[in-house]
């Protein structure tokens, strides 16, 4: 549960397009460099933190991307140019980790995403006890990720697991068997299993706040010209949350797409390699192998490949702008 | 009326069944703390437990020493410190900044703007290593200090962002009146916006608390004795380690799970009001 929100484009407009009235207020005159001043002043403290804790350790990495080093201690290190990217992209095992990170990302984000389009639809219902049942949505979400990994294992466990012993009973299948450490994708899956369970309640609530937006009016013409709940939903709801689901859609990509921390604590990675994902081999590069170079350029790889999916969504969600004015 | 009606039990039907998907595995967790070691390893399950007892959290609450009792509660000590922190630094720069970049026009505005939106999207794993090397050469390793100095590489850009856009859609002329009332611009800040902002500052707060709570790489990997160590490193730890006592972790998880989701359960209004306006971790 890693911040990564990107630009919602409404809220910032507002402030924009009083700007240029303001001008011409009396306050105006004293603007210009007292207002220059007083703006350098407040993001002085902003300034410092984010140069010291992320530009700078970021132009680092990439420096540190170039030479060799191989230890966490200062001193000479070999420059070697692009060589660790050549490296790493030789390398089989990226490719492998990178083929699981995309099926988690695919799988999880598309599940995460048409369940919480039914939740959202559910938590905007007219349920007697509503609160109540946004009190109940709202839990997965607020579970630290390490509680719900740990949780999902102990459920999933091969010997003891209570998945294992209902499945038994209600003859679902033939025995217990090992969820996590036999079959790599079936380990693969059942941590999407985790991960879905968890965040599909933040994908709706999301959703929701783009629901409440839409006027009842549009449904209650929609009913009055024969339209049923699936047509209104197809024809009305789901056009007009698309920006929404556009946003929802990056957020959870670029989440997923990092994940780690689930993995770490569910398979570890295993069984064979099999759940590895690429922060984890980032990970095991760097820290275990010692091999902060390699790791350093692991992980520009992956901040391109981020990019790249931001770009490629943000043209999507521009077009479908475009589209319902 | 009779498709209203057929409507109004199938969601009804569909609420419960998810509620039913959404606390099993809370129950289960629930339950496997409390019950005795011997019924939560029996095969067949067991599934009226024989002994129920409360020794996990007696351990956790009073175990000494070298128990994992006495490293969950310093884990939750640390948890607290460092997310408390995080949160009260980030805040501060993040209410500062942010009402500079949503009100006052300088040059360079949108572009200064844009690039701490894009700090937001570096991914963690690209920060540690030059972060690792460097905390190592300043002797920040396992210490709580280092941890909420990196922590606010998260959490700094998320408050910058999530204020600037509240303050953006506060109205001005609240703040104007209190210019021509004879307030300079930033005692308008302390006593118009700050008030106003209450909401805003609140789900902001509290994202970055929960941001910080939930962290597990950065702490795994700088961290690693009970002098500064998180509860997520702890729980992975306990889960690694204690392979069998699962009843340990399962009460380690439900206690670890307390402070957040009593927090989202009571302040759900704001943490929705905050996803609606656009701030939003994943």
């Amino acid at each position: 549960m890693t911040a990564a929100p990107p630009a919602r484009p409404a809220p910032a407009s507002p402030a924009r397009r009083r700007s240029p009235p303001a001008r011409r207020r009396p306050f105006a005159r004293r603007a210009g460099g007292g207002q220059l001043r007083l703006a350098l002043l407040l993001l002085l403290p902003a300034a410092l933190v984010v140069f010291g804790v992320v530009l700078y350790p970021a132009g680092r990495a990439l420096v540190i991307s170039f030479y060799d080093v191989d230890s966490p201690f200062p001193g000479r290190y070999p420059f070697v140019g692009l060589r660790n990217y050549t490296e790493i992209l030789a390398d089989q095992r990226l490719w492998t980790a990178a083929g699981h990170t995309a099926y988690f990302t695919a799988v999880s984000t598309a599940l995460e995403l048409v369940l919480g389009l039914g939740l959202a639809q559910l938590l905007a219902a007219p349920l007697r006890l509503r609160w109540l049942f946004r009190a109940i949505v709202i839990l997965p979400w607020a579970l630290p990720t390490i509680v719900n990994g740990a949780m999902w294992r102990w459920i999933l466990n091969a010997q003891y697991g209570v998945a294992n012993a209902l499945l038994t009973e209600l003859h679902l299948q033939d025995g217990y068997r090992s969820w996590l450490g036999s079959d790599p994708f079936l380990a693969l899956n059942m941590v999407i299993v985790a991960d879905v369970w968890k965040n599909t309640s933040l994908v709706a609530f999301f959703l929701l706040a783009g629901l409440q937006t839409i006027p009842q009016g549009l449904y209650e013409a929609a009913r009055v010209d024969g339209a049923g709940p699936i047509r209104s939903f197809f024809r009305i709801t789901l056009p007009l949350l698309v920006p929404n689901i556009a946003l929802v859609l990056v957020l959870r990509t670029i989440e997923a797409f990092k994940v780690f921390d689930i993995v770490y604590v569910m398979t570890s990675g295993g069984p064979a390699s099999g759940t590895q994902t690429i922060t984890f081999f980032t990970y095991l590069q760097a820290f275990s192998a010692q091999r902060f170079s390699s790791g350093a350029s692991l992980a520009y790889l992956t901040v391109i490949a981020i990019l790249l999916l931001a770009l490629i969504y943000l043209r999507l969600l521009r077009q479908s702008e475009l589209r319902s004015p | 009326m009779r498709a209203s009606l057929r409507y109004r039990l199938f969601i009804h039907v569909a609420a419960l069944a998810t509620s039913v998907v959404i606390l099993a595995p809370f129950a289960w967790l629930l339950y496997s703390s409390f019950v005795g070691q011997t019924d939560l390893v029996s095969r067949p399950m067991r599934w009226l437990p024989e002994h129920v007892t409360l020794d996990r959290y007696r351990e956790i609450f009073a175990g000494g020493g070298t128990s994992a009792g006495a490293a969950f509660r310093s884990a939750m000590v640390n948890s607290f410190l460092v997310a408390g922190g995080t949160v009260i630094i980030s805040l501060t720069v993040g209410v500062l900044g942010g009402y500079a970049l949503a009100r006052l026009r300088f040059p360079f505005r949108r572009v200064t703007l844009l690039s701490f939106l894009v700090t937001y999207m570096l991914p963690p794993i690209t920060l540690i290593i030059p972060l690792y090397l460097l905390m190592s050469r300043f002797g920040l390793l396992d210490t709580r200090t280092g941890l909420i100095v990196v922590y606010c590489s998260l959490a700094t850009p998320f408050a910058l962002w999530n204020m600037s856009t509240f303050f953006g859609s506060l109205p001005v002329e609240l703040e104007e009146a209190a210019r021509v009332d004879g307030c300079s611009r930033l005692g308008a800040l302390v006593r118009v916006m700050l008030p106003l902002s209450k909401p805003g500052i609140l789900a902001t707060a509290l994202y970055a608390f929960l941001l910080c709570w939930d962290e597990f790489l950065y702490s795994l990997i700088f961290t690693s004795t009970a002098q500064a160590k998180t509860l997520p490193v702890a729980i992975a730890e306990f889960t690694g380690r204690n392979a069998v006592d699962f009843g340990l972790i399962a009460a380690g998880g439900l206690l670890a799970a307390l402070p957040p989701v009593a927090l989202a359960v009571v302040f759900q209004r704001y943490l929705i009001s905050g996803l609606a306006s656009g701030a939003v971790k994943g």
